[in-house]
């Protein structure tokens, strides 16, 4: 027999008392039908959302401004995906912890050059547009600094920018090819056209998504939606579900911290996040090795209320 | 079957959902009736009487 | 071939080492100790049945593609029971959790069942967050955009893409239900193997 001592947290005594009668079967089968009938009840009852999906089509109709002056940011790189840094380009350094540039340092390895492939590649697979291509070969001819004075310029006036029988009108000066660049990418954008050259441009047959959904998601109208939804990261969008359905409850941990300072206005939030909840997970993990955690059952005694028959009749 | 699909949803959920504010914290009204419906559900299961105690009496 | 020499066999040795393990009486036990008597007990199948129906209705909306469910009113109930069944899923894992925790189930050399159950519970999620990429509807669109910064924050996103749909149906409809079936399959086994865990006592003893 053994003389080690008995860690009431850890170990557990051994059973000596009686059994009953259990028909594990019986009680598998049960559950199943319960669980399917209750499935079948709530989905009667409640269905299931399908919102539809947002297309550039979609958006540069209903928004037109708004995916010109997006349109323009690609050009330029101050877009969210221009700007991003890894897994998408070089722009940027990205979040850190301390000297841990994390995703820097694994690389660019999903590469996006906003500037070619949302718009001009995008604009040379059009056909038979010669005052286009005549702009095309402008803007590929000047060098970066005379390209990023174009924009800058283009971006200026889009505060009095409108959409007027059918185009984008600017008031911009000294833009060069730009305004008729952005003019026609709108254009190719609301017949849907944009939508597939962005999916496949890779070849036939894809499955790859990235480089519609990150130019939708540089624009506002994506958000909007997701605004009206509270489904942003500010409204504990994690959590929650298009229109009334439950979402997910399980996610209220992550969804807190970046309600809270610091990390509600950090450009680290989304890092520093991550690894908090790294850590919350695996001291879940390893709650049986960690003393004062492994111990709050036993202090707070709620198993003397799933027990009490078994207590009871031991005594 | 047909009658079954055709059917759902009886109250469909797709108006937009009402949520609970309060301070930094806002909880939508489905998710707050979900963990309401956790914790209460948890409490039940610990306090609601088991069967066969009779059986486990006898072979305790 | 000799006893001794079939006895060294792999085979052999594999068989009577899990026999020993898990005898039929274990595996499919017909008695439970006495204090196995409470309503929480329950939630471990309640969760088991919910993975099978998420699972069943999971290979019907498989049978027809993935866009099948947006214009056909038999898809999207299908649709609808897979979503709920992952409530009903997530709803009882939850409670049984909580259950398990305050009895710290982990007692008695059953660590390696806790911690089974907690990687499964991650597994999880990371299904449901593959399920709701591969929607294909605004939802996925939303979800997809935002997760992605959290994901490549950590350098993983340059390996799994969430706005890559054919990735991530992938992972949603092999991998993790590969590895949320094989963790649940070890977890509901180390039970069988170890038992219930006894109830707390008051004095202290020592352990045989």
């Amino acid at each position: 027999m053994s003389n080690k001592k008995f860690r009431p947290d850890v170990d557990a005594p051994v059973y000596k008392g009686g059994y009953s009668p259990y028909d594990i079967i019986k009680e598998g089968t049960i559950a199943i039908i319960v669980i399917g009938v209750l499935t079948v009840l709530l989905s009667m009852f409640f269905g299931s959302p399908d919102d539809p999906a947002v297309t550039i089509k979609t958006w540069s109709n209903a928004a037109p401004v708004d995916f010109a002056t997006t349109a323009a940011s690609e050009l330029d790189g101050s877009s969210t995906t221009g700007g991003y840094g890894a897994p998408y380009n070089h722009a940027s350094s990205g979040p850190f912890i301390g000297p841990f540039h994390v995703a820097q340092s694994v690389g660019v390895r999903i590469p996006i050059n906003t500037v070619k492939d949302f718009v001009v590649s995008p604009l040379k697979s059009l056909p038979n547009q010669p005052v286009l291509d005549q702009n095309l070969t402008t803007w590929s001819n000047a060098s970066t600094s005379t390209q990023a004075s174009w924009v800058a310029s283009f971006t200026k006036a889009e505060p009095s920018m409108k959409f007027t029988g059918g185009h984008v009108v600017t008031s911009a000066t000294n833009a060069g090819p730009v305004p008729v660049m952005i003019d026609s990418l709108t254009q190719m954008a609301r017949t849907g056209a944009l939508d597939q050259a962005l999916v496949t441009g890779a070849g036939f047959y894809t499955t790859d998504f990235t480089k519609p959904l990150l130019f939708i998601s540089d624009g506002s109208y994506l958000a909007t939606l997701a605004d009206k939804q509270h489904l942003t990261g500010d409204q504990w969008g994690m959590m929650n579900e298009t229109g009334s359905y439950p979402g997910q409850a399980w996610l209220w941990l992550y969804s807190f911290w970046y309600q809270i300072p610091p990390f509600n206005t950090s450009g680290n939030a989304d890092l520093l996040i991550l690894g908090i909840m790294a850590i919350l997970s695996l001291a879940l993990l390893f709650l049986p090795f960690i003393p004062g955690l492994r111990s709050i059952p036993r202090r707070t005694k709620v198993y003397r209320i799933i027990w009490r028959e078994h207590y009871r009749n031991h005594v | 079957m047909g009658w079954l699909w055709s059917w759902a949803a009886i109250f469909p959920l797709n108006n937009l959902g009402h949520y609970v504010h309060w301070h930094w914290f806002l909880v939508s009204r489905s998710n707050l009736i979900v963990i309401i419906l956790m914790v209460l559900t948890f409490l039940t299961a610990l306090f609601l009487p088991f069967p066969g105690r009779s059986s486990r009496k006898e072979n305790k | 071939m000799s006893t001794t020499e079939i006895d060294r066999q792999w085979t052999t040795r594999l068989r009577k080492r899990a026999a020993g393990k898990l005898p039929p009486e274990k595996l499919l036990p017909d008695t439970q100790p006495t204090y196995v008597a409470s309503w929480i007990y329950v939630f471990g199948v309640a969760t088991l049945s919910s993975l099978i129906v998420v699972i069943a209705t999971g290979c019907i909306l498989a049978l027809r593609g993935p866009f099948w469910w947006h214009g056909s009113q038999y898809g999207h109930f299908i649709n609808s029971m897979h979503l709920w069944s992952v409530e009903l899923f997530f709803f009882c894992m939850v409670v049984h959790l909580w259950g398990k925790f305050f009895m710290a189930a982990w007692r008695g050399g059953r660590s390696l069942t806790w911690m089974t159950g907690v990687v499964t519970f991650l597994a999880s999620i990371g299904a449901g967050f593959t399920g709701y990429v591969s929607q294909t509807n605004f939802d996925s669109q939303w979800i997809s955009t935002q997760a992605k910064d959290g994901i490549n924050s950590g350098g993983v996103g340059a390996f799994f893409n969430p706005l890559d749909l054919g990735q991530m149906l992938m992972w949603h409809i092999v991998l993790l239900p590969l590895a949320a079936v094989v963790l649940t399959g070890l977890h509901v086994l180390m039970v069988r193997v170890k038992g219930v865990v006894p109830p707390f006592e008051e004095s202290a003893e020592v352990a045989q």
